[in-house]
């Protein structure tokens, strides 16, 4: 029997200390921009939508990572109501990094606009434009969005509290080696 | 409480205060403790006022949809590394309408006239834009603006603009005097097809060597009509809709596309400003609207959002332009859900 490990593998760690400065950086990016009227709105907007096509391209390599890598076992004393908590919370995490840029080049499709990548290629829309699917799309990265912020209060706060009030190594496990 | 070790009480601490720091930082970027700075919401919610037309623009809410072709001349394609202005020709849809948020308003009593066109050559080819009769605007800034639209804004109870106020407004702000000028001379005509339209934004051109050129572009009418038929008739509420329809019954209905090039001397990024006549103007081609499209919804489903533009083409600091994506996206979300949900009104 190999050793269980006991902290994340140096990629699953990059993309995940990478990512959460993306993703938080797109949801404050995004909120703040919806309701800007001023110059740099436009150029915001242009970069939230550049580097969405990047972090839907970036959660596919990480899915499929994770997929391939040894991931520490949680605590063996974590109430199973944790465990349970736990796993579902990073199912759900992954559920809503996926559904953030689809929604995302779905709205724009469905408003029959390409999406331009730092001017590098162009996403073509996936449909004529169509006002019903327009309305699904715009109104689901909202929520989804809403969804994501809650799950990574919850997400941040636990992981504070299994590194100061725990203790448990399960902080550590993301951070170092 | 002696039992519970400090650390742990210090720690609860911090991550309660971080738990709490996050939420308000989320809270404060989604604008919820207020803005120092009008926001796209507080703009549309303005014009739709207090009982919006559910599923409609909330600006330039009545309108005709129609088709056509643009067919380039190719003078400008030296300018731009845009195709479409190659010699040649791209199909459209296009839109005009009259400025206001009410879908029944009546079309000769409208103080605005609008032309948007959609063009469509490609994913890094999309051009919308949206223009109005106006060459000018009044102010130069979204606050601005909204300032202008409150002054404007009949007294809830008389009914009545005030024009002490509206002089007021004028006189704070010297910037309108071109505007003005030119309202004071402006004699709507007979039919959509013998209005000018500005883009009244300036935008660049990039050309093939990535040098940019600042640019205002009108449709320009190619025929003259000073009286519509169904002005004195009880048809006269879609007086201009109906004169649309007529003249694409048996004909076309054609513009120029003229490209005004700014020099050094002018500010690309202030719409209040007219450049003078003696700027090079380059004709880009003619815009043949062929058909009425008797299917509204192919207009509907559309976002005349002037940021739309093809590769060669770039938005320029001016802020009544910047300002323009967000408002229009927030109108667009509004009408989208509303037809989504089955909410908007019949008309
Ligand atoms: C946008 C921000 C974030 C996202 C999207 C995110 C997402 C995730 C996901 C999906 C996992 C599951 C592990 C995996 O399969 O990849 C995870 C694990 C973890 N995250 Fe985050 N995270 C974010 C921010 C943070 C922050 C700010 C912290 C620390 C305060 C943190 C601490 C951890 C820890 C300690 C784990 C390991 C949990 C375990 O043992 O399974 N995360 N994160
Ligand atoms: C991780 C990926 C993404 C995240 C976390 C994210 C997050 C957000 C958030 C929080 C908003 C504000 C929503 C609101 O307050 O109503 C927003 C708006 C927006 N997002 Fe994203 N987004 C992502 C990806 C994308 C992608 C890939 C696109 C398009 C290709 C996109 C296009 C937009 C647009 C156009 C808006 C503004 C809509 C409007 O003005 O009505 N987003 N995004
Ligand atoms: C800050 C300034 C402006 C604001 C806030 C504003 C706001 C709006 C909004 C909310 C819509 C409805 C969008 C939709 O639901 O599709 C709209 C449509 C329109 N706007 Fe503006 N606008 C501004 C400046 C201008 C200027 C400068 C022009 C002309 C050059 C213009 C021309 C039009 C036209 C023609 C439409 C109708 C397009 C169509 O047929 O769908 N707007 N505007």
């Amino acid at each position: 029997m190999t050793q269980p490990v006991t902290t994340f593998p140096l990629s699953m760690r990059i993309f995940h200390w990478g990512m959460a400065a993306l993703v938080l950086s797109m949801i404050f990016a995004g909120l703040a921009m919806v309701q800007s009227l001023q110059t740099w709105q436009p150029t915001v907007l242009a970069l939230h939508k550049a580097f969405g096509v990047v972090a839907l391209v970036a959660v596919l390599l990480r899915l499929i990572n994770r997929l391939r890598s040894r991931v520490p076992e949680l605590p063996s004393d974590l109430p199973s109501w944790q465990v349970f908590a736990a796993k579902a919370s990073h199912v759900l995490l992954y559920a809503a990094l996926f559904a953030m840029p689809i929604s995302g080049y779905l709205m724009q499709s469905a408003a029959g606009r390409a999406v331009d990548v730092f001017g590098i290629f162009t996403l073509p829309p996936l449909m004529s434009a169509d006002l019903v699917w327009y309305g699904v799309f715009r109104e689901m990265h909202s929520w989804v969005a809403y969804a994501l912020i809650a799950l990574l209060v919850v997400h941040i706060a636990a992981a504070l509290q299994h590194g100061l009030l725990r203790q448990d190594g399960v902080l550590k496990s993301m951070w170092k080696r | 409480m002696s039992m519970i070790p400090r650390h742990k009480v210090t720690s609860v601490a911090i991550i309660g205060f971080a738990v709490i720091a996050l939420i308000c930082a989320f809270l404060y970027t989604a604008g919820v403790f207020g803005n120092n700075q009008v926001t796209a919401q507080q703009f549309v919610n303005f014009q739709q006022g207090e009982n919006p037309h559910l599923g409609f623009r909330r600006a330039h809410a009545k309108g005709v949809c129609v088709r056509g072709d643009f067919i380039a001349t190719g003078e400008l394609a030296a300018h731009t590394r845009s195709t479409l202005f190659e010699a040649g020709s791209t199909p459209f849809i296009g839109r005009f309408s009259i400025g206001g948020g009410n879908p029944s308003a009546p079309d000769l009593e409208s103080g605005v006239r609008s032309l948007a066109l959609s063009f469509d050559a490609g994913s890094d080819q999309q051009w919308r834009t949206a223009m109005n009769t106006p060459p000018v605007m009044a102010v130069g800034t979204p606050e601005d603006f909204y300032a202008q639209l409150q002054t404007l804004m009949p007294d809830p109870e008389t009914g009545q603009r005030n024009p002490e106020r509206i002089a007021e407004f004028f006189a704070n702000h010297p910037e309108t005097e071109n505007f003005r000028r030119w309202s004071a001379q402006y004699q709507p005509s007979g039919s959509f097809a013998s209005e000018q339209y500005h883009s009244i934004n300036a935008f660049y051109l990039i050309n093939q060597q990535g040098e940019q050129q600042a640019v205002r572009w009108a449709a320009v009418p190619t025929v003259q009509i000073d009286e519509n038929q169904y002005a004195d008739t009880d048809q006269a509420a879609n007086a201009l809709a109906l004169d649309v329809r007529d003249q694409l019954e048996d004909g076309t209905i054609v513009f120029d596309l003229v490209f005004t090039l700014a020099s050094s001397d002018d500010d690309e990024n202030n719409p209040t400003q007219p450049w003078p006549e003696s700027r090079q103007q380059i004709t880009a081609g003619q815009l043949v609207i062929r058909q009425l499209e008797q299917d509204a919804a192919i207009c509907n489903n559309l976002n005349f959002d002037p940021l739309i533009l093809p590769r060669g083409m770039q938005a320029t600091n001016d802020p009544i332009l910047r300002a323009r994506s967000a408002s229009y996206a927030e109108s667009y979300r509004r009408r989208a859900r509303e037809t989504w949900l089955g909410k908007e009104q019949q008309q």
